[in-house]
């Protein structure tokens, strides 16, 4: 057997809070051979990302290691002097991040960045470094290899973004490359792209690498051997086709259960839509941004706004609320035309219809406790005080499923991310709207926080008779919880029909394509997605 | 050997002070804020006692002070003895009685200045922020009319156009103040106002003043306390500066910045009298910094 490249024996990494250091991986064995690819698996604060920049003898500002040992190919990376850890990175070992857009120099060309790792650790001289350079951008089929190189990172496109990156990655031919969630932030059809170009590119230099991410489906596709982190523990470590077959623990068989949730579509509903959406056309300076756009909800039904960044799903809400008025059409709430900016709506027309947000971090004033945050759009629709009003938002946080006692005095800091969007759900609630637009309120959350806020919003929706306007980009979060689907594209509506129509049978190629690109769990399905792709 | 002395046990009484001040606040405040007075640096408690003992001298001066304010009583520039414990000025008044009068004169107007300037230069500046367009132009193009121009210089110009009296000083001192807060809260503001609960406080409706007063001010907090710190000491300066060219606070009106200049000859002769109204403007400016501190330190939300 040859010897292992990276051996990780019970490593343990603590953080400092305060004055106190708390464990975030408590002692994790790891094992990577040559040309191996390890998925990381786990919810946020399983320690996945900390794990991964360990393998660098890295630690973050406010960790620190403390016991155990790294092992790289003979290396000692705890006890080796600053110096020779430095002369390691981004020679020997690359690292690609979640969001290329934030990693990359907005002041420098792709390919000087690129250039950048060989001539600093004396690789290659620069002219052939960006000679290279081209040759890797081909590799990883970025459109224009030999000119992409001269852009600046905001003149290419996320996708493109992430793929300059794995290519910077790979200029000194590293052997081992960590990726941290590198398409988390993409659109499923890029995405699907991006995966390509690095399965490839891994398989074809012998890479190993460390895959970390949060989306079983995706690690499926890349990694051979797949372990499953929880809360700085290692539940379980197995090859990949043995864990999806036969997850042997309960943890990781609750993660594989999560995406089963979906709730049988509402009849067919009669009578006025609570909300249309008439012939909008909308949008920002001389550019439409939307394009004649017409759909109706009815209460007590679901609508999922679905496409890819940039369609146009979010300027709809915009245009729902009266952030921006349109250019033509218009909205009816309840059969009543709206004025078109929310400054013209009335007091109860704004109440009718509310809006859950997608970070709950930046959505809930971080200075006020939960008592004022859901109280004070009780008190200001419904005139209620004193007494009423704490009743009020007591029933409020009891229907959330938060202790009313607990949290009442809490301020949102004081809350994991799942607790808080519930808040968000509370703060709409507590105006007893007609209709709730939930903008992309799931995609922060870890997958079983997700499903439980799913459900929340199932159950509150039959006792209450809301109405919701879904806008996400996760097609699993629209098999789970929608009845009827639009689909967006360019600021126009491409197709339009009940969930259980839409997936069985789409109509137009795009919602063909956008439905293809959403991973399965099975380790061959990007194979065999690709093998039947079109050539071109 | 005398002077290190001296010095340690000046620090042991900081220290004492401290840990008193500290003891006494946690036995008097409810108990909603008992930790905080729990966790409260020494420093933070230091500065905390000095205030008030500043604030009780302000109050109490007329029932602390020997002698009248502007009351001559001796020859000029007595020596440290009964009945003068710290001797008596250029024109025989006593020194002890003008430092105290002086903490009520110079701590009041500058505290009344510093306190005014941050109510108009934030309220102003959030709103400008809030509203944006015309108004943030016009707003703001003014306030940069206004800071064009040298603040010594303008505050002169107005005092003589409109006289000097406290009330007159505390306006001026204040308007040239709040152009700086108001570029502070602006910029601030700017970068809260485009946060979504900014955005969704709007939609339900909410009015300007609720969302300057709860939406946006608790989350600019912390930049602008730590600003109130360094130009309450800033003040300081500016009314001694007004008084030494003789249009801040009139004679014979104790102030702690015209004692100084006024008394000033005393050092060629190795007399430290004069220095005595400096310290107390160094102690107290070190006292609002401690305390400023702890509150940035709080308000940064870096507690668990």
């Amino acid at each position: 057997m040859q010897k292992p490249l990276l051996t990780i024996r019970a490593l343990r990494i603590e953080g400092r809070s305060g004055d106190r250091w708390h464990p975030i991986v408590n002692g994790i064995d790891l094992t990577l051979h040559r040309g191996e690819v390890l998925g990381l698996i786990g919810e946020s604060g399983a320690g996945k990302s900390t794990l991964g920049l360990a393998a660098m003898g890295f630690a973050r500002d406010g960790c620190r290691i403390a016991g155990g040992t790294i092992d790289f190919d003979g290396m000692d990376l705890i006890h080796a002097p600053e110096a020779q850890r430095r002369a390691l990175r981004g020679r020997r070992i690359a690292y690609v991040a979640q969001s290329a857009a934030a990693s990359f120099n907005p002041a420098h060309r792709l390919i000087d960045q690129y250039c950048e790792g060989p001539v600093t650790h004396g690789v290659l001289p620069r002219d052939q470094a960006r000679a290279d350079a081209v040759e890797l951008y081909r590799r990883m089929r970025l459109p224009d290899p030999a000119a992409i190189g001269l852009r600046y990172p905001h003149q290419v496109s996320g996708g493109q973004l992430q793929r300059a990156m794995t290519a910077m990655a790979m200029a000194c031919r590293p052997d081992l490359i960590i990726f941290d969630e590198p398409t988390t932030a993409l659109d499923v059809t890029t995405q699907i792209e991006v995966l390509h170009a690095i399965r490839d590119i891994v398989r074809q230099f012998g890479t190993a690498a460390i895959y970390i991410t949060h989306d079983l489906a995706v690690v499926a596709q890349m990694a051979d051997r797949i372990k499953i982190l929880r809360r700085g523990d290692e539940v379980e470590e197995a090859s990949t086709r043995a864990m999806l077959a036969a997850p042997r623990e309960a943890y990781t068989r609750s993660l594989w259960a999560v995406r089963s949730f979906a709730r049988p579509e509402q009849p067919k509903p009669t009578g006025t839509p609570v909300l249309s959406v008439r012939n909008v056309t909308a949008g920002y300076g001389a550019v439409d941004v939307l394009k004649d756009i017409s759909f109706d909800i009815h209460a007590r039904r679901t609508l999922a706004v679905v496409g890819e960044s940039g369609s146009g799903k979010s300027t709809t809400a915009r245009v729902i609320t009266g952030l921006l008025p349109p250019r033509r059409g218009e909205i009816l709430m309840g059969g009543r035309v709206l004025p078109p900016g929310f400054r013209a709506r009335s007091r109860d027309e704004l109440r009718q219809c509310q809006m859950i947000y997608q970070m709950a971090d930046t959505a809930l004033n971080p200075k006020l406790r939960l008592r004022e945050l859901i109280g004070r759009p009780a008190a200001m629709y419904l005139g209620l005080a004193g007494r009423a009003l704490e009743t009020r938002i007591r029933e409020l946080l009891a229907l959330i499923e938060l202790d009313p006692d607990t949290y009442i005095d809490r301020l949102p800091s004081e809350l994991s991310g799942g607790q808080k969007q519930r808040v968000g759900i509370a703060r709409a609630l507590a105006a007893e709207p007609r209709l709730i637009i939930c903008d992309e309120v799931t995609s922060a959350l870890d997958q079983i926080v997700q499903e439980g806020i799913l459900k929340l919003l199932d159950r509150l929706q039959a006792e209450l008779d809301l109405a919701y306007m879904f806008i996400t980009h996760d097609l699993a979060t629209v098999k789970a919880i929608a009845d009827e689907v639009v689909v967006m594209q360019h600021g126009q509506v491409v197709e339009r029909g009940p969930k259980s129509a839409l997936f069985a049978r789409p109509e137009q190629a795009y919602t063909e394509l956008l439905l293809s690109s959403v991973p399965e769990m099975d380790p061959d399905w990007l194979t065999r997605r690709l093998a039947g792709r079109v050539p071109g | 050997m005398t002077l290190i002395l001296s010095l340690l046990a000046g620090l042991a009484l900081c220290g004492v002070l401290a840990f008193a001040a500290r003891a006494a606040l946690q036995a008097v405040v409810p108990p909603r804020h008992r930790t905080a007075c729990r966790e409260m640096p020494l420093t933070a408690a230091f500065g905390l006692a000095i205030i008030l003992i500043y604030v009780f001298v302000a109050l109490f001066a007329p029932v602390l002070a020997p002698f009248g304010e502007g009351e001559v009583v001796g020859d000029q520039f007595l020596p440290w003895a009964a009945p003068h414990p710290l001797g008596t000025d250029r024109l025989g008044r006593d020194m002890l009685t003008r430092l105290l009068y002086g903490a009520r004169n110079t701590v009041g107007i500058a505290f009344a200045t510093t306190a005014l300037a941050f109510l108009v230069g934030s309220v102003l500046g959030i709103w400008a922020a809030l509203v944006g367009g015309w108004l943030d132009q016009g707003l703001s193009r003014l306030v940069d009319a206004l800071m064009a121009i040298p603040a010594l210089i303008f505050s002169l110009l107005l005092l003589t156009i409109f006289g000097t009296s406290v009330v007159t000083l505390i306006l001026v001192i204040a308007a040239v103040d709040a152009t700086r807060v108001y570029r502070l809260a602006r910029s601030v503001a700017q970068g809260i106002v485009v946060m979504d609960y900014i955005e969704a406080a709007r939609l339900r409706g909410e009015g300007s003043w609720h969302l300057i007063r709860r939406e946006i001010l608790p989350n600019a907090m912390a930049p602008l306390v730590a600003e109130f710190g360094l130009r309450f000491c800033f003040v300081f300066l500016a009314i001694s500066a007004l008084s030494f060219l003789g249009l801040g606070i009139q004679p014979p009106t104790a102030d702690w910045g015209s004692m100084v200049r006024d008394n000033a000859t005393l050092i060629t002769f190795g007399d430290i009298t004069p220095l005595l109204p400096a310290g107390a403007i160094a102690l107290l400016t070190v006292a609002v910094n401690f305390v400023v501190d702890w509150q940035l330190h709080r308000a940064s939300g870096l507690r668990e």
